[in-house]
């Protein structure tokens, strides 16, 4: 979707702010942080799920409001999707019916964030694609998740990696099916993206791309 | 931060996210969807345990060992695993090397991608706005904020994380450092320089 989440270019942002060094200057952020990757344990939904939620945010609201309340919200979004809490227990701070469920206890943990959620997979497809081709992009606009930014879309570059098949992130978002799609690092110059008066001929943009969001080979 | 869970400040007002973040805890908790020692685990690990030392060791190491320079930059999921730093967003990793010609950059545009396991998490910047707009279309701009200034002939290329890959910088080793050894070589390297916006200095 093209949500206020998908920043690369816009300007009027201003000078980078590194004031802030501790990981949670607020006590309500650290909370948030540590029930976001408890209720993720329950694994009633996936990291592209979890993204799209964050970004269906008004985009006014999420561009005035700090990384974790876009965390909060794609949370409280999540679990009553999921039909864990409703609204009014959110609203009440405590369960209004009987139901309860075992989390994720802290023996666990460890190797769960150990394991981790590699997304790589086996393909019956063969890549359409090899490094060194130069391709285009598609010009889509979906209004469901996806990771083709707005500022690439109709572009061309050239595959530098090819990296097998990973999980597809627009239907994992979508129905939480695991569809493997070649996925590749495409170098963009600057030039093409920004045009010659706003960029440098040296630099260029690498961007991880999943064939699906390739239109040809050029 | 343990005892932090349900201990409320009478003392401070309460905003109404603070509010709002206290009764969605509650909830979670007596629903048994969160264990709050679990939570508390989880929060330990990644403010207090991993963090961008883990990277400097295997940057420092790769400044020592070619053999091992060689391995983390063609297969750096196994290299960096090697050295005990695995998991949760770094199952995919790509290490990219900085040299006199070409300087590396790394930015999640569409939300804060960020290598946990060798940087833990990333600073309030990296997820900012202004980082994350900018470093791709305004990258000389951007590195000037950090007080990098490159020479014009030198080749930038940005890294938009927007996949499930996770992206290291090895930064150019300093002059000068021919004697130390890899403790003394990790401790030159900051987190910045991992992410492509700083470089490292000699001691």
């Amino acid at each position: 979707m093209n949500g206020a989440h998908d920043l690369g270019g816009m300007d009027g942002f201003g000078p980078i702010d590194q004031s802030q060094t501790t990981h949670f200057p607020e006590q309500w952020e650290r909370t948030v942080f540590g029930l976001t990757l408890a209720c993720g344990m329950l694994g009633k939904w996936n990291l592209d799920i979890s993204r799209f939620a964050r970004e269906q945010m008004d985009p006014g609201h999420y561009l005035t409001s700090t990384y974790y309340e876009h965390w909060l919200h794609g949370l409280e979004t999540l679990l009553v999707q999921q039909g864990l809490v409703d609204k009014e227990e959110l609203e009440a701070g405590k369960p209004l019916d009987d139901t309860r469920y075992t989390p994720v206890n802290k023996d666990q943990v460890a190797s769960i964030l150990e394991k981790g959620g590699p997304v790589s997979m086996e393909s019956e497809k063969k890549a359409l694609y090899k490094v060194g081709d130069t391709v285009s992009l598609i010009n889509r606009h979906p209004s469901g998740h996806t990771r083709l930014p707005r500022y690439l879309r109709g572009h061309s570059g050239e595959i530098i990696f090819h990296h097998g098949s990973h999980i597809f992130p627009d239907t994992h978002a979508q129905s939480g099916q695991k569809e493997p799609a070649h996925l590749y690092t495409i170098a963009f110059s600057a030039h093409e993206i920004w045009g010659e008066f706003e960029s440098k001929a040296e630099d260029s943009i690498m961007v991880d791309v999943f064939e699906p969001y390739i239109a040809q080979r050029i | 931060m343990s005892k932090d869970h349900t201990h409320h400040h009478h003392d401070a007002p309460v905003s109404e996210i603070e509010s709002r973040v206290r009764r969605l805890e509650q909830l979670l908790v007596e629903k048994g969807l969160v264990d709050p020692e679990a939570m508390d685990e989880l929060v330990d690990t990644y403010e207090n345990r991993v963090g961008p030392r883990n990277g400097a060791a295997v940057v420092a190491r790769a400044w020592s060992d070619p053999e091992y320079k060689h391995r983390l930059l063609t297969d750096a999921t196994s290299a960096i695993m090697e050295m005990g730093y695995a998991g949760r967003q770094g199952e995919h990793m790509q290490v990219i090397e900085n040299t006199p010609q070409v300087h590396n950059m790394v930015v999640c545009t569409l939300c804060s991608c960020y290598p946990w396991p060798v940087l833990g998490l990333p600073p309030t910047w990296y997820k900012a706005s202004s980082y994350r707009a900018r470093a791709v279309k305004e990258p000389r701009a951007v590195l000037k904020d950090f007080g990098l200034e490159l020479d014009p002939s030198v080749q930038i290329k940005v890294w938009d994380s927007t996949a499930e890959v996770r992206y290291l910088v090895l930064p150019m080793r300093p002059e000068g450092t021919d004697d130390l050894d890899r403790e003394a070589l990790a401790a030159l390297v900051e987190r910045d320089a991992m992410i492509g916006v700083a470089q490292v200095s000699a001691p």
